[in-house]
């Protein structure tokens, strides 16, 4: 069976800042796999990597077998299976959200509206927002607006789910929607890659954690194995500045 | 840990206090007030105000432009206006597209246009306007005069629509194309279900100035030669200044004018303040 992600060698600088040194990652389908660290360790630049928000310098993507590094690709095919969750929401101001979940189901998938809006409905009650429909974004709490965006990405039906630090513009009373959602997400056998700061779900809900730091990836296995018994030192020391910020 | 922040300054008691600041403030503003009253008293006195309400503010004369004032020269502006605001507003989102897109000759293209019809008087504009069947034999501005009048408003009024627009789509944040991108859409999808859209929105307010003074602009068209059925406001009040030798019908053109743009300048001012709302 081939794998969900595969990511060979991976390199990305930023002019002269490397940000990515030399990735190697494979996430299987169904697996839930969170990618933890400090900030400023390439996370957020591996998922974008991903879905080719952002050009890899060197190295290769897979996703479900195609290579999305390969210049010839069609990207915009690629992006239709992989669902993206961004830190602002990035969600459609000038939409509500319902619109929000039927636009691209419309334009790009080429569904009609009445099947459109009803999956879309669908999906808006799946992340328990249905009653949201008719607002708009800037009407909505974060989190609301979070679970907007990720009924908008489920309503493509993709078979992986991307997601860049979801709860990290959050306030904190509202992180726990979203979590629930990915969780349920997860349980229902979702393929997802989540870059995080939530230790608390990545030990629950993760098949696999991922430690990076300075670009590189430093420990990769088990949530146990990562985040209970972690072996490398850096990996001892972002986690006690995690876990006991005081101190 | 506390912070030690410095004692606070007392004021001193007693210390320089021949003039409080406060009295300070008092007799400057009592100064400004007779420096206005001197002022107005000796326009008053001196001014000779028979003969200026005999030039400027004749009512027999001024009842002279009506109805023509509204029924053909305030038309006409706005026919002038509207036309060459929508063609401004077309080609000026194209030159902003132009002027972000990849394509490096598209950018110079957009910019050049933008710096030459940005950097040239208006009026030059409209004179090479008028040498157009000149210049190309056979050529004819479609539209007779008004043709001509929204040509020269639109080129010139795009230039500086493009600049409105350009700064409208750089100003719709980042994440937008990438959230249109991820979800699949094609660089041009993004931008016309997405971007655009919002661009629009945020460029209201300066697009309402843009009309503003295209509708002061349009007095340009004076310079074509229109005459009879095409005269706008300007080259109306000065055909009937110079009949009755009066210049009121200058001034009533130009209350006409008035009555227009502040209506429109607080339109901007109100949209520019419920911009911070809904978004």
């Amino acid at each position: 069976m081939t794998n969900a992600i595969e990511i060979r060698d991976l390199h990305k600088h930023f002019g002269k800042n490397e940000v990515l040194r030399g990735i190697d990652c494979t996430v299987e389908t169904g697996q839930v796999v969170c990618v933890i660290g400090p900030s400023g360790s390439g996370k957020s630049t591996l998922l974008r990597c991903v879905n080719l928000l952002e050009e890899p310098t060197r190295g290769k993507v897979l996703v479900e077998g195609v290579e999305v590094t390969d210049p010839d690709v069609d990207i915009d095919a690629v992006r239709r299976r992989i669902g993206m969750v961004f830190q602002q929401f990035n969600l459609f101001p000038h939409m509500t959200a319902l619109q929000n979940v039927m636009i691209a189901q419309q334009r790009v998938l080429k569904r009609g509206k009445k099947e459109a809006e009803q999956i879309a409905r669908t999906n808006l009650e799946r992340v328990g927002i249905g009653d949201k429909a008719g607002s708009y974004p800037a009407q909505l709490s974060g989190g609301q607006q979070q679970r907007v965006a990720i009924a908008r990405a489920l309503a493509m039906g993709p078979d992986l789910m991307l997601f860049d630090e979801p709860t990290s513009a959050l306030d904190p009373e509202l992180v726990g929607d979203v979590l629930a959602v990915m969780r349920k997400l997860a349980e229902e056998g979702m393929t997802m890659l989540v870059v995080t700061h939530e230790m608390g779900f990545a030990r629950e809900v993760a098949d696999r954690v991922v430690f990076m730091d300075g670009g590189v990836i430093v420990e990769d296995g088990s949530p146990d194995q990562v985040i209970g018994d972690p072996q490398q030192e850096r990996t001892r020391t972002f986690l006690k500045r995690v876990l006991h910020p005081e101190g | 840990m506390t912070d030690r922040l410095p004692p606070p300054v007392a004021a001193e008691p007693g210390a320089k206090a021949r003039l409080s600041p406060r009295k300070k403030q008092r007799i400057s503003r009592a100064i400004q007030y007779a420096v206005l009253v001197a002022i107005v008293v000796g326009v008053i006195l001196y001014a000779d105000w028979g003969s200026l309400a005999e030039n400027f503010a004749k009512p027999d004369v001024a009842d002279k432009a009506l109805p023509e004032l509204f029924t053909v020269a305030l038309r006409n502006t706005i026919i002038y206006t509207v036309g060459g605001f929508v063609f401004s507003f077309v080609l000026g989102l194209v030159l902003a597209l132009m002027k972000l897109s990849t394509v490096r000759p598209y950018r110079w293209i957009s910019t050049l246009y933008i710096e030459i019809f940005r950097g040239l008087p208006a009026l030059l504009i409209f004179l090479l306007i008028t040498f157009l069947p000149l210049a190309l034999p056979g050529f004819e501005v479609p539209g007779g005069t008004y043709g001509q009048g929204i040509l020269g408003l639109g080129l010139v009024g795009a230039a500086y629509q493009a600049e409105v627009f350009r700064a409208g789509l750089q100003a719709v944040p980042k994440g937008q194309v990438e959230a249109a991108r991820s979800l699949g859409m094609s660089a041009a999808r993004a931008q016309v279900t997405v971007i655009i859209p919002q661009a629009i929105r945020i460029v209201i307010p300066p697009t309402t100035n843009q009309f503003v003074a295209l509708l002061k602009d349009s007095s340009l068209v004076l310079f074509l030669g229109v005459s009879g059925e095409y005269v706008e406001l300007a080259k109306f009040g000065n055909d009937l200044a110079s009949q009755y030798a009066n210049a009121t019908p200058i001034m009533v053109s130009g209350l006409t004018y008035l009555l227009v743009t502040i209506p429109l300048g607080h339109l901007t001012t109100r949209l520019e303040k419920r911009k911070t709302g809904v978004r």
